[in-house]
This record gives C-alpha cells, sequence and structure tokens, in this order.
C-alpha cells in the first residue's frame, strides 16, 4: 500500500492519523519513522485510532503512519517453546542480545529464529490426500514435546512432495496440490491473535488436572479444558499458586503469561524453570513451556495484546493434540490497559472506569478454552485450560473484573488476606472457593484414584464447614464450654488445615503431592476422626485425645518423600494402637 | 531548530495549551518565559492538530495569555549526571541548590529511561542485613528489590527508613551503599532529619538528595522520583555502585498526578486518582534491580502514608500490587512504645525466600519464620479471644500462644532505633522464644533443624 497517513494527534498510547481510508480495523500499523508498532482500534471517516504498543514520547503531528493491511498475527511453528517474548511477540532474549539492558524503541526482530535448522521427519507419504489440520509430520522441538506440523487451516490437497530432512522454518517442507493449483507448506505460519483458532467440535471436560497441590487437588479440582479464576489482594499468593500450577499441572505444555506485572517474578521463572525437573518425564520444565512477559513497565497497550498472544500460542499446541495449561497473570492488568486505552478514546465508562464491553471481552477470552475435538480427519483430542489470576482493588471482591470473571469460569479459588497473615499457604479459602467440575471428573476420579474420594472431600469439608461455626461459639463462650464431640472437630479440623491444607511452596518435597499422596493423608485424618469419635464414645475424656502423640506423625506426613508414600498407611494402624490404649485405661 | 511562540489560548490549573505550534512531539520539554523574563519549565501532554497542552511544572501563578513566550526544546527532561554528584543537593527538577552543587556533566540521560529488559534482569538474591529483626529475620530484604514502607501520619517511618540506610550492609562483603534520596512534597523538618542524619553517619558524602519540599511547586514532584532514579541507575550501572534509593512521600507524589489528571478533564479511577495510577507507579518502581553481568545495584525503599491508615486506599493498594512486599507500620504498637512498630502479620517480603537459607543467612531461617508466623498469628487470636473471655478461658495450649505473642513483640518486635541486631542475634531469639513450646508444636519446622537449634540457643 503506497497511501501512508499522518499523525494528527498524540495521547499517550493514543494516536490518532488521517489519511487512512482503506485501513480496517485492528489492522496493524507502524507510526513515524521509528517504525513503533500499533493496532488500529477505531476507525472514524479517514481518521484511524491507532494504540501503539510502544512509548510515544517525542512523536509528533504531521508524522508519517504506514499502513500494513494485516491484523495483529503471531508466527507458530518450531522455536515457540522454550521462549521468552513481551506481549506482541517479541522475543526479549534477542532483544537483550541486540540492545542490551534496557528496551529500547521500533526494534523488530523475528519472533522464530530464521536460521535455525529443524529435523522434519514426514508422517504422510506422497500423493496421500490431506486436509486442513492433518500432520504433515514432526520436529523433535525440545527433549519432550513433539511439534507436529500440520496442514494450515483453510488448506487441503494431495501431497505432491514431501522429504525428511533439516530445514528452517521458511524452507519449504512439502507441497500441496489441489485443483491443479500448488501450495508450498512451511514449518511457521502466522496467525492472527484476536481470532480464535478453528476446531472441529468442543466437548465437556472429563478428565481433571492434577497440580500437585491438595487444596486444588482434593477439594477443588480443575479439569482438563476448564478455567478457573484466582481472585486475591496483594501479599495472598497468587503468583506463587501460578507458579506452583506452571510448574507442576499435568499438562504437556504450558503458556504463560506475565501481564502488567513484576519483572523479577519473571526473571524468577526464567531463571528456576530450567533447573525443576518434571516429575513425570524427569526433562527440565522449562522444556514445556513458553513465557509471555510484559512487565508493567512495559507499554501498557502491548500488555492488552499479551494475553491474545498467549492464548493463540496455546491453542496452536491445543490442535496438535496436546493438553496446554495458560495461566493468565493477572487479567486485571490486562482489564486495567483496557480500561486505560477506552479513556484515551473517549468512551462512555461502565463500572469503576472500565469500558462497558469489559464482561464480553473477558468472557470470550475464557471461551477459547476448552477440551476440542481438532481438526483434522483423524481422531485427535486436545485440551486449553485456562486459570486467570484476578487482582481486585483492596481485595474486594464487588470489582467489576472479578464479577464478569466469576460469571465464566467454573472454578473460584478464593484466597484471603486473613490465611496469608497467619502465612497459611497457599491462602484459599475452603470456605468460599468451589469447582463446579465435580460432576465431570467424576467417572475418571471414581476409577483412577479411589471410590471414597467424594466421600472423603464431603466429609472433610462438613467438619472445616462445622468449625466455623463452632469458632463463633468459642470467641462468645471459651472453648472449655464446647462439649467433647464438638472439641473434637475443632481437633480435626486444625488437623486437615494445617497438616493436609497447608503446603509449602518452597519445600523440595512438601511443593509437589502426587494424588496418591493426598489420598493417603486425607483418608489417614478422616480415619483419625472416625476413631477418635468411637473412643470418645467410650467416655474416654477428650483432653487425651487431643494429646495423643501420634498428631506428631501426622503433621509430618506431608515431608514424607515420594518413595515411602505407602508408608502413611500405616500411621493409621498407629492411630488404632494408641486410641484403643486409651480407651482401655479407663 | 527551536521553536518560539508567544501567546497562550488557555490556563486551567497548572496547566496551559499553545495554539499553532507545529512539529512538537509528545513529552517534549517546554521553557517557558514569562511577561516579567522569569522561566519555568514544562513538558508537553498531548498534541492534537496545531495545539500542544503544557504542564507546567513550577505551577501557572503569574503566567499570562498574551505576553507568555514558550520554547519547545526538542527533547525530553534530561538530567545531567556525573559521579561527583554524590554529597550534592537538588531540587526536584535535578537542578542544584547552590553554587557548591554544580559538577561537570559527563552524561545526560531522559528521566523517563527505559523499562528494563526482564531477560536482561538478575534474581534478587543477596540478603542485606538491616540489623532490624523483624525486616532480617522475618521480611527480609535483598539487593535488587523494591519493599515500601506502608505508614501513616504521625508514625516513625522516617527514622525507620534513616535506620536502615544506617545499618545496612551485605553480609561478608564491606561495599557500601551509596543513598539516592528523593523528597517529595514532605516538611523541611523531615527532609533536615535526613540530612543530619545521614551527616551524623557519614553517609551524606556518599548520598545524592533531591528535595521537592511541602511549599515547592507541586507539579515538580512528578519529575522528582524519576530524576533521582535515573541518577540511581547512573550510578549503580554506570559507576557499579549499590544504591539504595528512599523515596518520601509517595503519597504526595500521587496527589499532584491526580491534580494534572483532574485538570485534564480525565475520567477518574477510584478516589478520583488516574486509570493510569498503577501504569504510572510501575514506571517508578519497576526501576529497581540488578542486570546481568553489571556490578551495581538498585534497592528501592518508597514510603507512602496511607490516608487514615486505610490499605486498601488506591495507593497503598496499587502500589503493594507492583512492589516486591511491604513493611507495615502499626500504630497500636507505636502507642506500646514499639519501636520499630512494624505489623509483623501483614508485612512481607516477596523476594525473602531466595535470599535466606544455608550459605546467605542459616538453613533453619526458612522454616524459623514460618513457625514465628504462625505461632504469633495463634498468639493474636488468643489475645483476642482473652479479651472477650478472660485469660482464664484459654486452653493450656492457648495460653502459651498467648505469653508468646506477648514476649515476641516486646523482645523480638521492640529493639530501638539504635539496636543494630546480627541476622545470628535475630534467629537465636526467635529460637529462644519458641522454646516455650513443646517440640510437638513446631509443626512448620523441620525435624534436623529441631534437633539443632530447639532450646539450644541460649
Amino acid at each position: 500500500m503506497d497511501k501512508n497517513g499522518k499523525i494528527v494527534k498524540v495521547a499517550g498510547p493514543l494516536v490518532i492519523a488521517d489519511n487512512m481510508l482503506g485501513s480496517k480495523m485492528f489492522d496493524v500499523v507502524f507510526v513515524s519513522e521509528k517504525k513503533l508498532m500499533g493496532e488500529i482500534i477505531e476507525l472514524n471517516q479517514e481518521k484511524a485510532y491507532i494504540q501503539v504498543y510502544e512509548e510515544t514520547e517525542g512523536i509528533g503531528v504531521g508524522e508519517v503512519v504506514y499502513p500494513t493491511g494485516e491484523p495483529l498475527s503471531v508466527e507458530l511453528g518450531p522455536g515457540l517453546l522454550e521462549s521468552i517474548y513481551d506481549g506482541t511477540q517479541r522475543p526479549l532474549d534477542k532483544i537483550y542480545s541486540q540492545v542490551g539492558d534496557f528496551i529500547t524503541r521500533g526494534i523488530q526482530v523475528k519472533s522464530i529464529s530464521r536460521d535455525k535448522k529443524w529435523r522434519f521427519i514426514p508422517l504422510v507419504k506422497k500423493n496421500d490426500s490431506v486436509s486442513e489440520g492433518d500432520k504433515l509430520g514432526f520436529v523433535q522441538e525440545t527433549t519432550l514435546i513433539k511439534h507436529f506440523i500440520m496442514v494450515p487451516p483453510g488448506m487441503k490437497g494431495k501431497v505432491k512432495e514431501i522429504k525428511e530432512g533439516d530445514f528452517t522454518v521458511e524452507e519449504k517442507v512439502a507441497v500441496l496440490s489441489n485443483e491443479g493449483k500448488d501450495t508450498q507448506i512451511m514449518m511457521m505460519h502466522r496467525w492472527p491473535v484476536r481470532k480464535p483458532r478453528p476446531y472441529l467440535e468442543k466437548l465437556s471436560p472429563e478428565m481433571p488436572l492434577f497440580t500437585g497441590q491438595r487444596v486444588v487437588d482434593m477439594f477443588f479440582p480443575i479439569a482438563k479444558g476448564g478455567t478457573a479464576c484466582v481472585p486475591g489482594p496483594f501479599g495472598s499468593g497468587k503468583t506463587v499458586i501460578q507458579h506452583q500450577l506452571a510448574k507442576w499441572a499435568d499438562a504437556e505444555v504450558i503458556v504463560y503469561i506475565g501481564c502488567g506485572e513484576r519483572g523479577n517474578e519473571m526473571t524468577d521463572v526464567l531463571l528456576e524453570f530450567p533447573e525443576l525437573v518434571d516429575p513425570k518425564s524427569g526433562e527440565p520444565l522449562m522444556k514445556r513451556t513458553v513465557l509471555i512477559a510484559n512487565t508493567s513497565n512495559m507499554p501498557v497497550a502491548a500488555r492488552e495484546a499479551s494475553v491474545y498472544t498467549g492464548i493463540t500460542i496455546a491453542e496452536y499446541f491445543r490442535d496438535m493434540g496436546y493438553s496446554v495449561a495458560l495461566m493468565a497473570d493477572s487479567t486485571s492488568r490486562w482489564a486495567e490497559a483496557m480500561r486505560e486505552i477506552s479513556g484515551r478514546l473517549e468512551e462512555m465508562p461502565g463500572e469503576e472506569g472500565y469500558p462497558a464491553y469489559l464482561g464480553a471481552k473477558i468472557a470470550s477470552f475464557y471461551e477459547r478454552a476448552g477440551r476440542v475435538k481438532c481438526l483434522s480427519t483423524e481422531e485427535r483430542e486436545g485440551a486449553l485450560s485456562v486459570i486467570g489470576a484476578v487482582s481486585p482493588p483492596g481485595g474486594d471482591l464487588s470489582d467489576p473484573v472479578v464479577q464478569s470473571t466469576l460469571r465464566v469460569v467454573k472454578v473460584f479459588w478464593s484466597l484471603e488476606a486473613q490465611l496469608a497473615y497467619r502465612r497459611h499457604f497457599p491462602a484459599i479459602s475452603w470456605l468460599n472457593s468451589y469447582s463446579l467440575y465435580n460432576e465431570n471428573i467424576k467417572d475418571y476420579i471414581l476409577k483412577n484414584v479411589s471410590e471414597d474420594y467424594f466421600d472423603l472431600q464431603g466429609s472433610s469439608m462438613r467438619i472445616l464447614e462445622e468449625e466455623s461455626e463452632l469458632e463463633e461459639v468459642v470467641r462468645l463462650v471459651g472453648v472449655d464450654a464446647l462439649s467433647g464431640s464438638d472439641r473434637l472437630i475443632l481437633l480435626a479440623a486444625r488437623m486437615i488445615r494445617e497438616d493436609f491444607l497447608h503446603q509449602n511452596a518452597f519445600h523440595e518435597i512438601d511443593t509437589y503431592s502426587s494424588v496418591e499422596k493426598q489420598y493417603k493423608m486425607l483418608s489417614v485424618i478422616n480415619h483419625f476422626y472416625q476413631k477418635a469419635k468411637e473412643t470418645l464414645q467410650k467416655q474416654v475424656e477428650i483432653f487425651s485425645i487431643e494429646n495423643v502423640k501420634v498428631k506428631d506423625k501426622i503433621a509430618r506426613m506431608k515431608y514424607t518423600p515420594k518413595e515411602n508414600v505407602a508408608s502413611i498407611d500405616e500411621i493409621k494402624n498407629e492411630i488404632d494402637g494408641e486410641l484403643e490404649a486409651l480407651s482401655k485405661n479407663i | 531548530m527551536i521553536k518560539e511562540y508567544k501567546g497562550l489560548v488557555n490556563i486551567v490549573g497548572p496547566l496551559i495549551l499553545v495554539e499553532n505550534v507545529k512539529d512538537v512531539k509528545y513529552e517534549e520539554l517546554v521553557e517557558i518565559e514569562l511577561s516579567d523574563k522569569s522561566r519555568r519549565s514544562g513538558k508537553v501532554l498531548e498534541v492534537n492538530q496545531d495545539k500542544a497542552l503544557v504542564q507546567v511544572f513550577e505551577g501557572t501563578s503569574g503566567i499570562d495569555i498574551d505576553g507568555t513566550k514558550t520554547r519547545f526544546l526538542g527533547r525530553g527532561i534530561q538530567i545531567a549526571l556525573s559521579g561527583e554528584m554524590l554529597g550534592k543537593v537538588y531540587s526536584g527538577l535535578g537542578k542544584p541548590k547552590t553554587r557548591n552543587d554544580e559538577i561537570i556533566p559527563e552524561e545526560f540521560l531522559d528521566i523517563n529511561g527505559s523499562p528494563i529488559n526482564p531477560f536482561a534482569r538478575n534474581y534478587p538474591n543477596e540478603f542485606i542485613q538491616t540489623g532490624i529483626s523483624t525486616i532480617d529475620g522475618l521480611n527480609t530484604l535483598v539487593r535488587g528489590q523494591k519493599l515500601p514502607l506502608f505508614s501513616g501520619s504521625g508514625l516513625p517511618h522516617n527514622r525507620m527508613a534513616a535506620q536502615i540506610a544506617r545499618q545496612a550492609t551485605v553480609l561478608g562483603k564491606n561495599e557500601q551503599f551509596a543513598v539516592v534520596f528523593g523528597a517529595m512534597g514532605i516538611t523541611f523538618e523531615e527532609a533536615q532529619f535526613f540530612i543530619d542524619d545521614f551527616r551524623k553517619t557519614g553517609a551524606l558524602t556518599r548520598s545524592v538528595l533531591f528535595l521537592n519540599l511541602a511549599d515547592d511547586p507541586a507539579i515538580e514532584r512528578i519529575a522528582t522520583p524519576r530524576v533521582a532514579l535515573t541518577t540511581a541507575e547512573y550510578l549503580a550501572f554506570k559507576k557499579d555502585m549499590h544504591v539504595l534509593v528512599i523515596l518520601t512521600d509517595l503519597t504526595n507524589y500521587c496527589e499532584a498526578l491526580r491534580e494534572v489528571s483532574a485538570a485534564r478533564k480525565e475520567i477518574p479511577g477510584r478516589r478520583g486518582y488516574p486509570g493510569y495510577l498503577y501504569t504510572d507507579l510501575s514506571m517508578i518502581y519497576e526501576r529497581a534491580g540488578r542486570i546481568k553481568g553489571k556490578n551495581g545495584s538498585i534497592t528501592m525503599i518508597p514510603i507512602l502514608t496511607m490516608p487514615e491508615d486505610d490499605k486498601t486506599h488506591p495507593i497503598p493498594d496499587l502500589t503493594g500490587y507492583i512492589t516486591e512486599g511491604q513493611i507495615i507500620l502499626s500504630r497500636s504498637l507505636h502507642r506500646k512504645k514499639v519501636s520499630p512498630p512494624v505489623d509483623v502479620l501483614p508485612s512481607l517480603s516477596r523476594l525473602k525466600d531466595k535470599g535466606i537459607g544455608k550459605g546467605k543467612t542459616r538453613e533453619d531461617h526458612a522454616d524459623l519464620f514460618n513457625q514465628l508466623y504462625a505461632a504469633y498469628a495463634r498468639g493474636k487470636e488468643a489475645q483476642e479471644l482473652a479479651v472477650i473471655l478472660g485469660e482464664s478461658a484459654l486452653t493450656d495450649t492457648d495460653k502459651l500462644y498467648f505469653r508468646f505473642a506477648e514476649d515476641f513483640e516486646r523482645e523480638y518486635v521492640s529493639q530501638g532505633e539504635y539496636e543494630n541486631r546480627t541476622i545470628e542475634e535475630t534467629l537465636n531469639l526467635g529460637w529462644k522464644l519458641l522454646s516455650i513450646f513443646p517440640r510437638e508444636e513446631l509443626k512448620r519446622v523441620r525435624d534436623e533443624n529441631i534437633d539443632k537449634y530447639y532450646k539450644k540457643a541460649e
């Protein structure tokens, strides 16, 4: 396009340019000779309103705007894993080696390396008929992940040419011919971020996504292809939970978006993930991870784009048939970026100054999650689970971002400041949180974990609920006024809270609990409660039950290394022994 | 080519509007000459066709419509920098206060800086010993961290900040901190307290001070933290120094920002503060850190007074979301003469986990602070219960916790302004306090640490 625009107004990240007829909504443009990337967010006759992804300092009226005629897109192909990108998929490591410690403006770096050669191994033969989404071959991208090269959406034909060999992402690996027309297939293709990638059919989630976190897996589980949100005030441990899930969730690919958060947190992930080892494969966790880092001090418009960039990459891996988990920390910063741009556009605000379309944007973002039948002629399933942190002001859950999110997500892990002050981590409130996936995952759990998983979950929740009621009473009349059975409930609840729900993310063993271990732990506590109840009925003083030695053993179950998990069951015998001795002494 | 224009269209609050301008850039520095030939400076907030909206740092009083000249300087606001700045005093815009404070610049840098590439960051994990138990033991400060003090009017936050500046050392190293001090809208007396304290301890010769006092123009404050941090970046990353930046009081800064926002008739967010307050604050706080391959570092201690001690007020709230923890001062502890009155439970240092433990402080440190926190929290609950029911209604275990909470506040939290505790002393004190509990109560501590330290530290 030879027609360039001209800037008429600059106000922070919003630039208005004239003479832009012919550009479409959400097209990418380059602003000024500095070539700052921006996106058209409003068109008014010949004027285009552009949100600029970089600082606009030093940009003035009369400077030129170059339209590209294309929407904001990401590059998809081998080389995504182990990368760290900014909000518009510029690789931060490449920027670092080009310009040094600080991010300067107008740098253009290819998202995926054009020089690196990948070993391409075909999965189809010459003359096979293929259509969109079918696997043509694969590249062993990291030791953990086979990167499948698929026929890009919208294409089909007969394989005319395909060969094994080492290729860069821009070299042709196959030629498809369709109705006499030949199309070259490269390993890389582009996809607009605001457009969900296609699939055949959406399915209901039915497998749990185990995370190694006891409060999540046993109490408020999330399903593969499900959505969850973690709202909480600052200091309640949102980021630690997101990191824990990124580390230990049993998904095959992780996309972690640091959206408007701290720079040091991303550094932490960058330094820690290559060191941490996946419990299943023994490979470094980084080998399955893509990081998007648009920290709070990076340009606000790019923050708005970062969640879309992340979810498009996640969808791409889902289309290969993987189970993908995406963490967005924090969606509030994304919403604030929308609010800031909306304010500059002088739109009529909705609640708290957020734009009126906030709810719709949040809903359509989470709706991109799901378990799907992938676009392909073979039967293939992929799942994309989305877990968003929300940072409401003052931890107030009436915040519009929290409320809009709760309307669409199925799991709610509510973080409480009071728990965090007591250093009860993860500070997920057992009274306010919920998971709506229990029904979906029921069959899987009953078959693979245990028949009494849900009974155990139910009875433990009941004890905690009763504790909260009893606490009111204790506050009024003191613990001495309670009956023995009530005091036993307090004792059991304390065990559940301190010895089961509390989990130390920084302890080398406690940081990850296998579901087997979690189940055994909770069942020991339940066993103690049932036995103690019987003992109490034999006129044993509650005082002596409160002081049994085996309590110490129960408290240390969480530090049992994975080789010795079976030993947890033995605690049940000790409980029986000690409690029976008590009743004999009467 | 510098363009000069005569006359303004309007003046609203701290803003002036200039018409018929050409080639003006966003965020450009503007020099304003009043009818009486005195000069002020400003920056461009918005350019719209041929109109430029300019924010005047020194305020608009005395500016008239037809006699005022504006010159657009074609660059952003810069500060002249040199290693000679140590020991000198500057205005909130970085202008020398006296002739003595002038320097021969080695470099000019734009005060807005650029974001540090997250890939270039080095994770902060070097323990800084501040000599204050509640920080070292429970909310450990590390090099490159930003850890604010949340305080309220009348609380001794300045004294605590000065104590940190005085006592901070990195164990086993003999490097000294350079201090960059940015004052925004604080009183002369408060500023003088810091200057006197720095002078007394000899820190003044290693400090650069930027003072925007309460009677200085409010809008100038918007530039002050940026000027201070540009200087800190220069000292840290070009001169290899470890810089401690103290910024006080961020509440005044935010109010200046609100004033500009209101004058621009922007849609306000919470409590009238602009919707971009989070982004704006993060541009300040995120400039702390360490960079790969650089010897220097920037550690930041911003101070803010919470209006009505309300932690959910937008300023502390947004700050808490950006900074790596917070130290909160408590009015009730202050009344009990506990000094420094650190409210332990809601205080937090997010980076402590990587800065403590074997080889940094001691292997029992993590377990110990977890246990102290848990025990103190339970002790506080017991205290609340005792208020309603009387102490005798508590169970025996709760009585222990009750006593622990009292001892903890009296011996551990309270230490006075001039007591400089080593980390060993702080840790041993923690074990001493825990020794009133039977061993089974210490659930957060690993066996090997209990064996080694429980009831042994006398």
